[in-house]
C-alpha cells in the first residue's frame, strides 16, 4: 500500500523549548568573565595562572570521576569548567598550586559527584571546598599574610578583616566606589563588584539563575548590616562596605544561586536568600571568620530540602 | 514551536487555536481504496463462522468479531472484508483491526434508519459508538456509575488543533440537535457547552445548555481543569471524571448524534486538522477508517524516513510508526514534523533549575515529583508530590533543561497505579 518508511516514534511532548545543561554552563561561564579579567588586570599574571590551573584540575577531576565510575564523560557540559572557575575566582592570586589541586578535588568529587553528579549535590561545592581549606590551611587563603609581596595603588589590606580588627574607622582609606569597581584586595574573581553585578544581570535577564535568591541575599545582607551599623557605628561597619566587601556578591550572584543546593519555589528562595544574607553579616560581626559568606551559604544550603517543602497547593487539594 | 527567547524573564505561553481570523477551507479526502476499522476486542474473539474474509458488507452495518461480543465497529463503506489482524495500542492493549476493499458501488445497511421516534440509549451507544468524535455513551450507560453532568469541550485538547472548533462554529444546527437528542435518551439535565476564549458567549439562548467560557490557555481548558475550576469538584485523587459524576463529549461527538438523529444515517466522516511541517494548518474530512497516507496525499504532504507522524498535538499526541495507521473516529489531529525539528530527551538527571514548577498550571513540585518517578517509587509520589493533580499537559517536559521525559515518567506511574487498583478491586 505505502512504502514503508522509518518515522521516529518517541513520546510527547514533541516539542521542545530549545533549553539545554551546556547552553545554560556556557552562559553561566560567559557571565563570570568580566569579573575574571577584572582580577586580572588586579592581580597580573600569577592569577591567570589560578584560574588555568583550577579549570584545568576541575576537568580532570570531572574526568577521573567519569572515568573511574564508568560513567559517559560529562566534560562537555561545562559544568566542571564553571565550577573550576567559580573556585580560581574566590582563591587569592598567590594560592600554591596544591592546594589548587586539592581544592578542586574538594569541589568535584566530594562536592559533586559523590553526590550523584550535576543536580545532586547537597552544598554548593565551591563554598564546601573552600570551607575545607579554610579549615586545614587557612593561612594560604589569608589575603593579609599572602599579598604581601603585591604593591597596589590602593590599600593593600584586605577590607573585612581591616573592618574585623580594628573597626569601622580602620575602614576609611576604602573608598566604596573605588572597591566596587575592583579596587580592593580578595580573591580573583570577587574583588570587582561591578563585573560581578553585570554578570549576574545577564543571568537572570537570561533566565539561568533565580533573581529571588540573589535579590534577597542582597537585601538580607545590607539590611542585617545596617541594622548592626544602626546598633553600634563605632564597632560595626557601614552596609554598603558589606556589600562590596569580601565574598558578598560572587556569592549572592554566583554561589547561592547554585542550582542543585538552592530552593525552587517563591517563598522558600525568598527566606533562603536573605537568611544568607543574615547570616553571612552575624558571621562577620560576631563570629570569628573574617568572612562569614562560605558558612552562611553551606548553612542555608542545610536549611534548603526544609525550606522548599513550602510550596503551593498542588491543583485538587484542599488540606 | 515556541523556542527559548534570548531574555527568558517571563514563562512560555500557549493558547488554544480559535480560528479568530477566519475559518480555513475543508478539504475533503476522497473514498480510499481500502479502509481499516478498528475493534475493541482481540484477534482471539473473532468467531470465523460468524464474520471471515470475503464476506460483503454494507456502509454504515455494524461489525462485530462474534455474535455476542460486546465491541463492534461501523463500516464507512461499501466493499469486501480483505483481512483481520492484530493491531497494538497504547500500553499494549489489542484492537483487531479489519480491512476492508471498497467496491465501486455505494449500498447503505438501512438498519439505523429504520429504528423509529426517539432514540434511546442503547441505540445510540449500537450504531454511534464509533460515529465521529467517538461519543462516550458507554460511561452514560455504566450502572456502577452515576453522571449528572455532561460537559461538551467546544475546544480542543491541544494547541494548534482546531477540528472542535471547526465543528463548533460550522455545525451549531446539529450540536443543537445533538444536544437534544442526548438529555432526551440519557434523562440529564445537566449540560454544559464549555467553550474556549470569549467567542460563544451569546449563544446561551440558541442551545439548549449551559455555555460556560473556559481560559483560551493552553491547558486551563483540560477536562481536569474544568472539573476544578468550572465544577469546584476536588479532582486530586487519580479518578477519572466518571467517577465524580462528569462525563466529557467533543463537540464532535454530539453532532454527530445530531446529524444522525436528523439525516437518519449514521455519519461516517471525520474532521481532522492536518498540521503540516510548517505548521500550517488544515481541515480535512475524511471516512474513519482511511488511512494516514492517503490522508496526507489528500493534501499533498509527504512525509519522510526521520520524520515524526504524529497523532494529535505536539503536547500531548502519539508517535505512529506506519502510514497505514488508520483514522479513528477520536482522531482529531496529525502532525508532521521534520526530522531537523525533533529534539531527543537526554539521560540527564534533573539539576533542579525550576523551571517546570514555574510553567506546571497544577502547582506541583515537579523538581521533586520526577525523583521520586525515576525511582520508581510511585505511592510517594502520590501522597508526597501530587502526582495525581497532574494534568497531563506536558509543559514540564517541554521547559526542561536536562530534557527528562517527565510527561512519559508521569505517565507510566499513573498507568501502573491503575493496573495495581484493578488487580487489588479484582481481588476482594
Ligand atoms: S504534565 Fe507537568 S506541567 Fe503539566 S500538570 Fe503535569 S506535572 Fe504539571
Ligand atoms: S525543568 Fe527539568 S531539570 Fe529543571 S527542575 Fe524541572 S525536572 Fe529538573
Amino acid at each position: 500500500m505505502f512504502k514503508q518508511k522509518k518515522f521516529i516514534v518517541s513520546h510527547a511532548p514533541f516539542w521542545h523549548i530549545g533549553s539545554g545543561i551546556p547552553e545554560r554552563n556556557y552562559n553561566m561561564i560567559i557571565a563570570a568573565l568580566p569579573a575574571v579579567l577584572m582580577g586580572f588586570t588586579v592581580f597580573g599574571i600569577p592569577a591567570v595562572g589560578v584560574i588555568a590551573l583550577s579549570v584545568a584540575f576541575a576537568v580532570l577531576w570531572e574526568l577521573a570521576v567519569n572515568y573511574v565510575s564508568k560513567r559517559p564523560y560529562t566534560v562537555a557540559d561545562g559544568h566542571a569548567i564553571y565550577i573550576g572557575l567559580i573556585f580560581g575566582m574566590v582563591m587569592p592570586a598567590t594560592v600554591p598550586w596544591w592546594l589548587i589541586l586539592v581544592g578542586t578535588f574538594l569541589a568535584i568529587v566530594i562536592g559533586k559527584e559523590i553526590f550523584g553528579g550535576i543536580g545532586s549535590n547537597p552544598f554548593n561545592a565551591v563554598a564546601l571546598a573552600y570551607a575545607i581549606l579554610l579549615v586545614s590551611w587557612g593561612i594560604h587563603l589569608d589575603f593579609n599574610a599572602k599579598l604581601a609581596n603585591y604593591t597596589f595603588d590602593f590599600p593593600a589590606a584586605y577590607p573585612i578583616a581591616a573592618l574585623q580588627a580594628f573597626g569601622p574607622s580602620a575602614t576609611e582609606p576604602f573608598s566604596l566606589l573605588g572597591m566596587f569597581m575592583g579596587q580592593q584586595v580578595g580573591g580573583i574573581g570577587s574583588v570587582c563588584g561591578i563585573a560581578i553585578v553585570l554578570g549576574g544581570v545577564y543571568l537572570i535577564l537570561r533566565g539561568f539563575i533565580r533573581w529571588e535568591i540573589s535579590v534577597s541575599f542582597v537585601v538580607g545582607v545590607f539590611v542585617t548590616a545596617f541594622l548592626f551599623n544602626v546598633y553600634n557605628p563605632a564597632v560595626y561597619g557601614a552596609p554598603l562596605f558589606h556589600l562590596v566587601t569580601g565574598y558578598t556578591l560572587i556569592g549572592a550572584f554566583f554561589l547561592a544561586t547554585d542550582d542543585g543546593s538552592s530552593p525552587v519555589n517563591f517563598i522558600p528562595m525568598l527566606i533562603y536568600g536573605a537568611l544568607g544574607g543574615v547570616l553571612t553579616v552575624l558571621i562577620r560581626n560576631i563570629g570569628s571568620y573574617v568572612d562569614g559568606v562560605f558558612f552562611a551559604i553551606l548553612l542555608i544550603n542545610v536549611v534548603n530540602p526544609v525550606l522548599d517543602k513550602i510550596r503551593p497547593k498542588a491543583l485538587g487539594k484542599v488540606a | 514551536m515556541i523556542q527559548r527567547p534570548f531574555f527568558n524573564f517571563s514563562k512560555p505561553r500557549f493558547d488554544y487555536e480559535l480560528f479568530t481570523k477566519a475559518l480555513p477551507q475543508l478539504v475533503p479526502v476522497p473514498q480510499p481504496k481500502f479502509v481499516t476499522l478498528l475493534i475493541d476486542s482481540p484477534l482471539g474473539n473473532r468467531d470465523p463462522k460468524f464474520i471471515k474474509v470475503g464476506d460483503s458488507v454494507k456502509t454504515g452495518q455494524r461489525l462485530l468479531l462474534a455474535e455476542n461480543d460486546t465491541a463492534a465497529a461501523v463500516s464507512t463503506v461499501t466493499g469486501k472484508i480483505d483481512a483481520f489482524s492484530e493491531f497494538a495500542g497504547n500500553y499494549g492493549k489489542m484492537f483487531t483491526a479489519i480491512t476492508i476493499a471498497v467496491s465501486g458501488s455505494e449500498e447503505t445497511d438501512d438498519q439505523f434508519a429504520q429504528l423509529g421516534g426517539d432514540l434511546s440509549m442503547a441505540d445510540l451507544s449500537a450504531f454511534l459508538s464509533t460515529a465521529p468524535g467517538r461519543p462516550p455513551f458507554e460511561l452514560l450507560m455504566d450502572p456502577e456509575k452515576t453522571i449528572e453532568t455532561i460537559v461538551i469541550y467546544g475546544g480542543d485538547t491541544d494547541v494548534l488543533i482546531g477540528t472542535n472548533q471547526y465543528a463548533l462554529k460550522t455545525r451549531t444546527g446539529e450540536l443543537q440537535k445533538g444536544i437534544s437528542a442526548l438529555k432526551k435518551a440519557s434523562g440529564i439535565e445537566n449540560v454544559i457547552l464549555a467553550v474556549p476564549g470569549e467567542s460563544f458567549q451569546s449563544y446561551d439562548a440558541h442551545f439548549n445548555a449551559d455555555v460556560r467560557n473556559v481560559p483560551a490557555e493552553y491547558p486551563y481548558a483540560g477536562s481536569q481543569m474544568i472539573l476544578h475550576h468550572l465544577l469546584q469538584k476536588p479532582a486530586a485523587d487519580g479518578k477519572a471524571p466518571e467517577d465524580h459524576g462528569v462525563c466529557f463529549m467533543r463537540a464532535e461527538a454530539v453532532i454527530s448524534i445530531g446529524r444522525a438523529v436528523a439525516d437518519k444515517r449514521i455519519p461516517l466522516e471525520k474532521l481532522v486538522t492536518i498540521v503540516a511541517k510548517n505548521g500550517e494548518q488544515k481541515i480535512v474530512s475524511a471516512k474513519i477508517g482511511t488511512l494516514m497516507g492517503d490522508v496526507l496525499n489528500a493534501v499533498n504532504i509527504t512525509v519522510d524516513d526521520g520524520d515524526r507522524i504524529i497523532l494529535g498535538g505536539p503536547m500531548t499526541g502519539f508517535a505512529i510508526y506506519t502510514e497505514t495507521h488508520p483514522i479513528e473516529p477520536d482522531t482529531d489531529a496529525i502532525m508532521i514534523q521534520d526530522a531537523s525539528d525533533i529534539s531527543f530527551s537526554s539521560d540527564y538527571p534533573c539539576i533542579n533549575c525550576g523551571d517546570c514548577i514555574r510553567i506546571c498550571p497544577a502547582n506541583i513540585s515537579v523538581n521533586m515529583l520526577v525523583r521520586f518517578l525515576e525511582a520508581g517509587q510511585y505511592d510517594d509520589a502520590v501522597n508526597l508530590y501530587d502526582l495525581y493533580s497532574c494534568v497531563d499537559c506536558g509543559l514540564c517536559s517541554y521547559v526542561c533543561v536536562s530534557r527528562i521525559p517527565i510527561l512519559q515518567y508521569i505517565k507510566l506511574a499513573k498507568h501502573e497505579l491503575s493496573r495495581i487498583s484493578e488487580a487489588e478491586e479484582t481481588n476482594v
